[in-house]
């Protein structure tokens, strides 16, 4: 299953007609109600989910922490409390003034998320540690994959491999299926 | 009988200290009469302040504008008097039929209240700071985080201040004090202010050096917040960053204190403590224009 989330329809759909600014946390409280009413439609879980930059203008500080923050920490495996089925989130149409409030927020909360431009290679953005971003690259690259695999292609032990895999899928930044673990994509 | 506060002719921060000064032996409750007769100038800073002392007057407070026609004319432009009109019993010269907003504006003074009043203020000022900040020389990026900037600092008003505020943004030539042009914005309320903010923190533990300078201490360089959630604080934390980034000034003052962010430019004191008290919270941020080679 594989949703695509304008966000700007989400915005002018759940708070105003008129808004192309994403500000404010009310705005942004109500912004990511609206995405969770969309994703908990879907029963399936595994899901791949685009948040669809693209026709926002301004995100501040404070509406990226109540969307993207709030959002990535529900659905993020190592607080399981209330994790509802796995989600996968991939962003896209991120200009560099969205990224700078989207990294300030991560950082701040340890958050990392994946960014798919239009005219690059999907990375990730947040807190990663260099294992993670080494490991997450490398998965994108070969394909579905071990621990096993990865260690040996990275130099790594397979202990750290896979450390940093299952953090990674953990965070729901990569999947993992069968013993395998692989990016989150979907066919553009 | 009114008391009668003088408005120095030059109505910045420094000038709205001395108001302050003169305001903190009368009771909130006493007739006072805010002459600016004499004024010649008025920062953003000064024509949203004067409204939020207008707020916090318990009786109605009456003002006398300026005399002089360009700057009465002035302050008419800045909507200074479309909101004074509400707030004070205007006596004397009161300009008439002006409109607001001129070049020099960049957003006239305008009330924030609540959540859709940041997204009409973030909304007309894209445009017209995109053209009015290249003239300074800063770039275009910058626009998006000047705007940024706004919102979050008037988001401040709603979160903490318990009442609504003002906003007002101005670019001018600072000649004395730094030879160049400056964007200036004002937010300021007469609302609870920093520390009382911070109070209504469930298990908040209060030191015996807990004061309005330590409230603005903890809010605007640790980036601490009444909310606990883990994510909230960093509002000011990113004007800050805005603020260092483009050399800028940032200044907050707060019920008996005043914390500045000081640029290489400026001299100004770090932390000011034992002011007139004032309520609520008063916010100025300073961008200098961007000196070409």
């Amino acid at each position: 299953m594989i949703h695509h989330i304008d966000l700007g329809s989400v915005l002018r759909g759940s708070v105003s007609e008129q808004y192309t600014n994403l500000v404010t946390r009310p705005t942004g409280k109500s912004v990511r109600g609206a995405i969770e009413a969309l994703l908990g439609d879907d029963e399936d879980g595994d899901a791949v989910t685009v948040i669809d930059f693209t026709h926002v203008g301004l995100l501040d500080f404070s509406c990226a922490d109540e969307i993207i923050a709030k959002l990535l920490q529900r659905y993020d495996a190592r607080e399981p409390a209330d994790a509802p089925a796995a989600v996968y989130f991939i962003f896209r149409g991120l200009n560099d003034l969205h990224i700078e409030a989207i990294e300030w927020v991560l950082q701040h909360h340890g958050l990392a998320l994946v960014a798919e431009p239009a005219d690059g290679e999907p990375h990730l953005i947040g807190a990663v540690d260099d294992d993670e971003r080494m490991v997450w690259s490398m998965v994108g690259r070969i394909g579905a994959c071990t621990a096993l695999v990865v260690a040996e292609q990275a130099g790594f032990e397979p202990y750290r491999a896979e450390r940093a895999l299952v953090d990674l899928w953990h965070r729901r930044l990569l999947r993992c299926e069968n013993g395998q673990f692989l990016a989150a994509r979907v066919a553009s | 009988m009114s008391t009668v506060i003088n408005i120095p002719s030059s109505l910045d921060d420094a000038g709205i200290e001395k108001v302050l000064e003169q305001l903190a032996t009368v009771p909130a409750d006493a007739p006072v009469l805010l002459d600016a007769r004499h004024a010649r100038w008025a920062s953003p800073y000064g024509l949203t302040a004067m409204l939020a002392i207008g707020q916090s007057r318990l009786e109605k407070a009456t003002f006398s504008g300026p005399e002089a026609e360009e700057v009465a004319s002035y302050w008419a432009r800045t909507g200074f008097y479309k909101h004074a009109e509400g707030i004070f019993h205007l006596s004397g010269h009161v300009p008439k039929g002006r409109t607001p907003g001129e070049s020099e504006v960049l957003l006239e003074v305008t009330p924030i209240a609540a959540s859709e009043d940041v997204h009409n203020v973030v909304a007309r000022i894209q445009h017209k700071a995109q053209q009015i900040l290249q003239n300074l020389h800063i770039d275009s990026k910058a626009t998006m985080g000047f705007a940024m900037t706004l919102s979050e600092a008037c988001q401040n008003i709603i979160e903490h201040a318990g009442t609504g505020g003002w906003v007002a943004v101005q670019v001018y030539e600072w000649r004395k004090r730094l030879g160049r042009r400056v964007v200036v914005i004002a937010v300021t309320d007469a609302g609870q202010g920093f520390r009382r903010s911070l109070e209504t923190t469930q298990g908040r533990r209060l030191t015996d050096r807990w004061d309005d300078g330590t409230a603005l201490e903890e809010a605007v360089l640790r980036g601490v917040s009444r909310f606990t959630d883990k994510g909230r604080g960093q509002g000011l934390a990113g004007i800050r960053r805005y603020v260092g980034r483009w050399d800028g000034k940032l200044t907050v003052r707060s019920g008996t204190a005043r914390l500045a962010i000081i640029p290489t430019w400026d001299d100004d004191i770090p932390l000011t403590k034992n002011l007139p008290a004032f309520p609520g919270a008063q916010m100025q941020i300073v961008i200098p224009e961007r000196l070409t080679r």
